[in-house]
């Protein structure tokens, strides 16, 4: 049926051949998605969730829930990108001698390319985006966000991109372009298939949802802060998020253009990064490391933050030179977009540019290091509490010099020259964003899960997860180092070289530990919630903390502050705290809230459609549901019941609870 | 290789390498033990910058696990929560970084203008033949191919395909290229790599010191074939080379236009093939994108623009700008996927079946067609495989 005329009109390049009915890895994965995805529904609808679901989680507008959302899906995304490194470590472990391993070229190519788009795309930005929607608006005593609407849009774009991805798995194929979609692999000429279109749309559609989001954060540091609270004042985190998110505003565009001119060279045929005709491809990798680049520390500079409130809430002290902090935040944010070009010294650019690109890159680790000191310091005569958040913070900072310091090597051009592309480069990647990233978001989660739940979580478990992520990643990636300094290069299938297999080997069981603890988080969880009640905590402030989010109660209520607090001093809450400032009982006034609206859901359901109307050149659909974005986006815009009031009654009834349950447990 | 051990030269920079090293005992790998006086070059920087911030990480990670331990709650260290700045400390902090990267900086200046990849050769090896003369290097043109390596000697004449055989301490310079992906050309014992890119020309210059038969490799990933786009790098003395062309020379086949437009075509495990004759203008007209006869070079089209192109005696305004349904100069018009016929949109296929191991013959029949789904090389091209060439 799909081969006549009229089914091509319809269904495009749909094919019977797009499902992968006879590849065995596909097809049980295939069912048990299926299978938990059904029960999954049938438990919704069995326990009539639906419209709870619906009301109170998918409609929200709440930047808490929202935030929880962006990690449920980090969390989520990351067990699939997981499931693919697993994937990679097992091929190229076995793959010596003759051997090819169990995978085929465009298989593996597609692996690969999927794991590093959703490592970074849909685990890393969703996490950060979710610690930093659940934590910034409480740290400056904020309500909301600006912009409530825009936040819950984001969100569900986000949501949008990383489901095109998903189903990239069974319907068609991923790209296998690389986790940039090169350019001339992914040129219409070499790869004619769906592979790229599933990349364009889906990060097309996610990267709006990002910038969107960036716009909002800034807007809401900027604006919303509580009186008293100045720039100098703000909490390191949300100085951290203001740069990544400005960083972030300014680099988003630069891909989404390039990505732009990819697509208008597949689809209409252009010639703008094509081998002939005018065309470029070098322009392609200038783009996407412009953005590429700068993306690093959109990613880790927030994470750095994380850190910074960790440490001096653990050591119990102010931190060490929060000037000095924020200077480097600042200084790290504006020396980023200088340094793209270190991603391909290689390309036979003249010596002097080389220089300058890898000095630049060389002069960030001045501000970096003068981070490591400012931490070092501030645990310094400090009296530190070994809890699983400051536990991640020092496996982090052992971890991450290793890494700041492959990464210094890489920007001397000599020695890239015989580094690029090779597996010490990955190891260095992955040393940075495993033990930088990756860590900072563990620590973040543990630390801000009661504040967002009310409970801690698991410590048992908790110690296990540590260890399986800290040991594996050094089992797992210290061979990819060495193997890395003996010339073996990144994305090869097989090797010839069966010396190099133990190498291999090892960290394919480095990847099993961490894959222990990554199960072991899972479990966490279940646990956690399974003993809330043992690990409750009812005084909103669990970690004897500092900043304005522990003023709360956990979880804070929709409107987060009764009052909107006065600020004084840095460390805002530990300054109320140390001057015995009294949790005001009364006088309330009705508090003016943001409702919540569908148009999000609806609007990213559409941009879903279209996207793959697009991947599939259902041209009829495309333009169907190009027409509904309009339709809806518009009509949202006639929405005027946007707001309402929570009554006095209501919020007297809150914090009444609250104070009740902070003082008995106090 | 792998019998040889690391040797350091007696240089104390190079004891602050023991940690790195200890950690990498296996490292006998042609990077740190390279064959030729570029990569050694290349390595000692890597040893050098390596040593340099570990003057500053080693202390750090040690007052890392020092402070942890020792500022533990209950541990009885001494508790300071006012102790938050320092005008002292902080200039340490700041100043001692930067007095690294001052010096790493010089470092990476000089030695990117030294060892930049364009610059001529000063030296054909270091030690005791520093004050050796640099002669005139051998040219080789460099095509990084859909998945193969093209290596053409224009001065010799002969052309080889995955097969790359230089005289030992003498000037090599490299020309490179490619006709469709983007690769790097990396022989990890020569020097460090270079991208070949489509319509663009980049050159190294190396030298190769030791005798003995070495890995190459393409070092970026470019598509299906690329895991077997490796190469073997012979290095022979200056008699032995001489045979060799002159054996190459014998073999008789010449790659004509027909037998490039074979080898163009997209293959993988490609043996090692040797051409008697070339043309000596193919490097540049693959360069220019011009091979197939009748086709304009990259060249001759800037020129043309520059004369404002289009019809050179239409003198209206835009006239000089193709019109929509002009044919391009060279290359096909692409066609976008939104002007396809619903016939011409094809099918999206799931492509994930896992390889056989059976089925996949692998290295011991290179270039058959079942080990994937591309096309395949016909062997006749092949007039001389194997890889024991150059002895």
């Amino acid at each position: 049926m799909f081969d006549q005329p009229l089914s091509k009109i319809i269904f495009g390049r749909l094919t019977w051949e797009s499902f992968p009915i006879h590849e065995p890895i596909l097809l049980v994965t295939f069912a048990v998605v299926v299978l938990l995805g059904a029960g999954m529904l049938a438990a919704v609808t069995k326990y009539r969730l639906w419209g709870w679901l619906w009301r109170e989680w998918l409609t929200s507008v709440d930047h808490k829930k929202i935030g929880i959302m962006y990690i449920i899906l980090g969390i989520i995304m990351l067990l699939r990108g997981f499931a693919d490194a697993l994937m990679m470590r097992l091929q190229q472990a076995m793959a010596f001698g003759g051997s090819e391993g169990y995978l085929n070229a465009h298989h593996y190519d597609q692996i690969f390319t999927a794991h590093g788009t959703i490592m970074i795309f849909f685990v890393a930005i969703p996490l950060i985006v979710g610690i930093v929607n659940l934590v910034m608006p409480l740290q400056i005593g904020a309500r909301d966000v600006a912009f409530p609407f825009l936040n819950s849009l984001s969100l569900w774009l986000t949501v949008a991109g990383a489901l095109l991805v998903m189903v990239s798995l069974f319907v068609g194929e991923f790209s296998t372009a690389g986790w940039l979609n090169y350019v001339p692999v992914a040129n219409a000429e070499n790869s004619p298939g769906v592979g790229p279109d599933y990349y364009l749309w889906a990060l097309q559609i996610a990267g709006v949802g990002t910038t969107l989001s960036a716009i909002n954060m800034v807007t809401t540091i900027l604006k919303m802060r509580a009186p008293g609270m100045t720039m100098m004042k703000m909490p390191v985190f949300t100085w951290t998020a203001l740069c990544s998110n400005v960083l972030a505003i300014a680099i988003f565009p630069i891909l989404t253009g390039a990505f732009a001119l990819l697509m208008l060279d597949r689809y209409v045929g252009t010639n703008f990064f094509t081998n002939d005709l005018g065309g470029n491809p070098m322009m392609y990798w200038n783009l996407v490391w412009i953005w590429g680049h700068p993306e690093v520390y959109v990613l880790v500079l927030p994470v750095f933050g994380i850190y910074s409130e960790i440490t001096s809430t653990f050591s119990g002290k102010r931190l060490f030179g929060y000037s000095s902090m924020v200077y480097a935040t600042v200084v790290i944010t504006i020396l980023s977009y200088l340094v793209w070009l270190h991603h391909f010294f290689t390309m036979g650019s003249g010596a002097s540019v080389n220089s300058f690109f890898g000095i630049a890159t060389m002069v960030i680790s001045i501000p970096t290091g003068a981070k490591i000191f400012n931490w070092l310091f501030t645990m310094y005569r400090g009296e530190i509490r070994m809890e699983l958040p400051m536990m991640w913070v020092v496996a982090f900072m052992l971890t991450f010099v290793v890494g700041g310091m492959t990464g210094v090597l890489l920007a001397v051009p000599p020695a890239d020259f015989v580094l690029h592309n090779s597996l010490f480069l990955v190891a260095h990647f992955h040393n940075v964003i495993i033990g930088g990233i990756v860590f900072g978001l563990f620590a973040g989660m543990y630390y801000w899960f009661p504040k967002a739940f009310g409970f801690k979580m698991d410590v048992f478990w908790g110690k296990i997860v540590f260890w399986g992520w800290v040991i594996g990643y050094w089992v797992a990636w210290t061979p990819i180092y060495i193997v890395g300094l003996m010339g073996t290069t990144r994305r090869v299938r097989y090797f010839d070289d069966p010396t190099l297999q133990p190498y291999f080997i090892i960290a394919g069981i480095g990847a099993l530990i961490i894959l222990v603890g990554i199960l072991a988080f899972v479990v966490q969880i279940a646990v956690s919630i399974k003993n809330r009640e043992k690990l409750r905590d009812t005084t909103g402030d669990p970690w004897d903390g500092r900043t304005l989010e522990w003023a709360t109660a956990s979880p804070p209520p929709s409107y987060n502050f009764a009052f909107t607090p006065v600020v004084h001093d840095i460390d805002a809450w530990y300054d109320m705290k140390k001057r015995g400032a009294a949790r005001p009982q009364g006088g309330y006034q009705p508090i003016h809230m943001p409702k919540n609206t569908g148009a999000g859901v609806i609007l990213s359901a559409i941009a879903m459609v279209l996207g793959f109307a697009m991947i599939w050149y259902m041209w009829w659909l495309a333009a169907l549901s190009l027409a509904a974005l309009f339709i809806v986006a518009i009509a949202h815009t006639f929405n005027y019941d946007r707001d309402f009031y929570v009554s006095v009654d209501e919020v007297e009834r809150t914090e009444g609870e609250h104070h009740r349950l902070a003082t008995a447990g106090a | 290789m792998s019998k040889s051990s690391l040797s350091l030269p007696a240089r104390t920079k190079h004891l602050l390498l023991v940690p790195l090293l200890l950690l990498c005992a296996a490292c006998q790998g042609e990077v740190l033990n390279p064959a030729g006086d570029i990569a050694r070059q290349q390595r000692d920087i890597i040893y050098i910058s390596t040593g340099l911030m570990l003057l500053i990480i080693i202390p750090v990670m040690i007052l890392i696990v020092v402070f942890a331990w020792r500022y533990r709650k209950g541990k009885g260290g001494t508790y300071d929560p006012n102790f938050d700045h320092s005008t002292a400390l902080e200039l340490v902090i700041w100043s001692a970084p930067l007095l690294i990267i001052i010096m790493l900086g010089a470092l990476t200046w000089s030695s990117t203008h030294l060892l930049d990849p364009f610059r001529p050769l000063d030296r054909i090896s270091g030690g005791k033949d520093a004050q050796k003369p640099v002669g005139e290097p051998l040219r080789v043109q460099v095509v990084s191919m859909d998945w193969k390596w093209l290596f053409i000697y224009p001065e010799q004449g002969v052309a080889t395909v995955n097969e790359l055989v230089l005289p030992v301490d003498r000037q090599v310079r490299f020309d490179i290229t490619s006709t469709n992906m983007m690769n790097t050309f990396y022989a990890p014992t020569l020097a460090g790599m270079i991208y070949a890119m489509p319509g663009m020309r980049s050159t190294l210059h190396a030298v190769l010191n030791k005798p003995g038969t070495y890995e190459g490799l393409s070092a970026n990933y470019s598509g299906a074939g690329f895991s077997d786009m490796r190469f073997k790098l012979h290095g022979v003395d200056q008699a032995g080379f001489d045979r060799w062309v002159a054996g190459a020379r014998g073999s008789g086949k010449a790659l004509d236009l027909a037998t490039y437009r074979q080898l163009e075509k997209p293959s993988e495990k490609v043996p090692a093939m040797r051409f008697a004759a070339t043309d000596g203008d193919l490097f540049r007209r693959i360069l220019e994108r011009c091979v197939e006869p009748g086709t304009k070079c990259m060249s001759e089209i800037m020129a043309h623009d520059r004369r404002g192109g289009g019809d050179p005696h239409d003198m209206r305004p835009g006239a000089g700008m193709p019109g929509r349904a002009s044919q391009p100069p060279h290359g096909h018009k692409p066609e976008g996927a939104i002007f396809k016929s619903p016939s011409e949109k094809g099918s999206g296929p799931n492509v994930t079946k896992p390889a056989d191991p059976n089925k996949a013959s692998g290295t011991t029949r290179p270039g058959a067609p079942e080990n994937r789904n591309m096309t395949a090389i016909h062997p006749v091209l092949a007039p001389l495989a194997g890889r024991d060439a150059a002895a």
